[in-house]
């Protein structure tokens, strides 16, 4: 019985067809934002995390400055100097410190030139960061110490200043600075905020600062724990030596910061969380609207057949009968919309993941929920129609024209 | 004995309350029998709407009781009486009321659906029943497709498919031209000569109602008039 009262609903649907998608239009709608907008949200806190681990556990940033999250000014502290980075890195809990500085400049090859980031650092950088040269080699502490005129490019400046050429031993120029390429760094994709981290040259600290930015300071100061130290006395003991280092009074507040990357991973990730629920209840919202529509519809609907539910009732329909037919034609409609919506969210959210370049994470619990919620608001929403019709007087509506 | 199939004990019905009050119907009393054929007449306002409509279990006496097969229907509730009609009562309207843009077939099975026959079942009993009104090979017609004739013969196959006790049938003629009027009602005349079907007819044709066997007439909500019909030019050529 149920399945004939489907199949009278699919007929009727059918034949008022382009009623019917206007109808469910904005369930399409809302049900296709909900879903997008939580598989995007759910790709890129996955993608944090990725970056996260890919970077090691247990990383530090050290940085001139009271504390200050993301951008803003930050006051005038002293700026941190290479030898502030070797006793960091002398620390018995550091695996490895690392002075960062960088510069957008534009890279110039024989045929090709680019704007890219210069990062200036040292070997134990890599360490850091866990990442690996996929060809050629990093500098030597000789290279380093002397500040040589060798760089370590990434994928995408080796593809735009030499093609498809091996870069290893070319030349690119830097302003009046000419580098040799000496390793070529193994790609690592865009970072959560959609940087490309193969956009970038390396090059020892010394030669950035010397050749290109002329001054000694270091912007920052990356930090690998061992792994057998807590984040918290690693932290600790690092800031009793940066005190000491720049002479701060007990009473002084620290005027440098030192952040746990897990920190930042925890905080973004927690962004994403808060703007992908305050988005997908926007999105409900039009999830909401397109249930008034259905409801609407329905009572024209019921109204155009009175004449229909005159003639059921009278050859013996019963008044539950006729409820059941008119909400499984709201809940047939509005399923059909869901199904519709979901391959709509799940389409947009691959389209935009890999814009994006993160993860495409469809989750099937939530694929589901939408199925089940369009199917609720079809039920809601039709109720109040499908009872009008299940309430009329047979004689009443027979007359009906 | 037997109950008879139907009967009113001074039935009255009453629409509005106090100085807007219409008493359609008026202490009627009338039995119908399993077999007969029975015309009712009336002019507009009589009561023999409001008699048809509670025969048909949509409506319910204000006073009085209406026994269908002995049973008080006017007491029981409204699903109760759905039942009555889905399983004893066919119906046959001025309009046709066919539902639009479905086909004859799936007209005719409609109140088989609500019997719960299986689809199978439904298709056979339904084709049989358009054979009978003489419409086999019409199945798949829309009532679009159709004249106003077949479609009254739809309707009346609507009617015989679930196999009911009585066919009421409120003006079936009234929407249709002489010629086409007299086939429908030769049609009815005969399932009730040769098949001993009960049939209740409203009707405003003196002409038409020359088919039936019995002639009811109503008048201010009173049954003026209950005898044999006239032999008219219907009963005539029968």
């Amino acid at each position: 019985m149920l399945w004939e009262t489907v199949k009278l609903a699919l007929r009727t649907i059918r034949r008022n067809i382009l009623r019917s998608v206007l109808t469910v239009l904005g369930v399409v709608i809302g049900v296709g934002a909900v879903i997008a907008m939580v598989t995007v949200g759910q790709g890129s806190s996955a993608r944090v995390q990725a970056d996260v681990a890919s970077l090691g556990t247990n990383v530090l940033i050290l940085r001139p400055g009271k504390r200050v999250m993301g951008p803003g000014t930050r006051d005038s502290a002293a700026p941190f100097t290479l030898r502030d980075a070797e006793a960091v890195g002398d620390l018995p809990g550091v695996a490895a410190a690392a002075p960062v500085s960088s510069s957008s400049l534009t890279a110039v090859s024989a045929g090709a030139n680019r704007t890219t980031q210069i990062t200036g650092t040292t070997s134990a950088y890599l360490t850091v960061a866990n990442w690996r040269l996929a060809a050629g080699r990093a500098f030597t502490p000789a290279e380093e110490k002397a500040g040589a005129a060798v760089c370590l490019i990434g994928k995408t400046v080796s593809q735009t200043l030499f093609g498809t050429g091996d870069p290893l031993g070319e030349t690119l120029r830097l302003r009046t600075l000419s580098c040799t390429v000496v390793g070529l760094l193994q790609p690592k994709g865009a970072t959560s905020f959609g940087q490309d981290r193969d956009d970038q040259i390396m090059m020892p600290i010394r030669t950035l600062q010397r050749r290109i930015l002329g001054t000694s300071d270091v912007a920052t100061i990356m930090v690998a724990l061992r792994d057998d130290v807590s984040t918290a006395s690693g932290i600790r003991d690092i800031e009793a030596l940066m005190r000491e280092r720049r002479r701060l009074p007990a009473a002084e507040e620290n005027d440098f910061s030192v952040t746990d990357m897990k920190e930042i991973a925890s905080m973004l990730t927690g962004i994403n969380t808060v703007l992908t629920g305050l988005l997908s209840s926007v999105a409900a919202v039009s999830l909401l609207v397109g249930g008034i529509g259905i409801m609407n519809i329905m009572l024209v609907s019921v109204t155009e057949r009175t004449r229909e539910i005159g003639i059921r009732l009278a050859i013996g329909a019963e008044a539950r009968q006729v409820l059941t037919q008119f909400l499984v034609e709201a809940v047939v409609l509005s399923v059909i919309g869901g199904v519709m919506g979901i391959a709509l969210g799940l389409g947009l959210a691959a389209l935009a993941s890999d814009l994006m370049a993160i993860p495409f994470a469809p989750d099937p619990g939530v694929v589901a929920l939408a199925f089940v919620f369009s199917g609720l608001v079809g039920a809601v929403f039709g109720y109040v129609p499908a009872r009008r019709a299940a309430r009329m007087d047979p004689i009443e509506a027979l007359r009906h024209q | 004995m037997t109950a008879p199939l139907i009967a009113f004990r001074s039935v009255s019905r009453v629409y509005g309350r106090g100085e807007a009050e219409v008493r359609a119907l008026d202490g009627v009393d009338l039995t119908i029998a399993r077999g007969e054929f029975v015309a009712i007449m009336g002019a507009s306002g009589s009561g023999k709407s409001t008699a048809m409509n509670i025969i048909g279990c949509l409506d319910r006496p204000t006073a009085g009781q209406h026994l269908f097969q002995g049973v008080d229907a006017g007491a029981l509730d409204q699903d109760a009486r759905a039942l009555l009609r889905r399983h004893f009562l066919g119906f046959i309207f001025q309009g046709f009321n066919l539902l639009p843009r479905t086909t004859a077939l799936e007209n005719v099975e409609l109140p088989l659906i609500y019997k719960g026959l299986p689809a199978a079942e439904r298709r056979d009993r339904a084709r049989a029943a358009l054979a009978r009104v003489g419409l086999s090979g019409r199945e798949g017609h829309d009532p679009s497709q159709l004249s106003g004739g077949q479609q009254q013969r739809v309707a009346i196959a609507r009617a015989l498919a679930g196999d009911p006790q009585v066919i009421l049938a409120d003006e079936p003629t009234g929407n249709l031209d002489t010629h086409r009027s007299r086939e429908i009602l030769g049609l009815l005349a005969q399932l009730n000569a040769d098949e001993g079907l009960t049939i209740v007819m409203v009707t405003h044709e003196d002409d038409m109602a020359a088919f039936a066997r019995r002639l009811v007439v109503f008048s201010d909500g009173r049954l003026v008039q209950d005898g044999p019909a006239a032999a008219g030019a219907g009963g005539g050529a029968r």
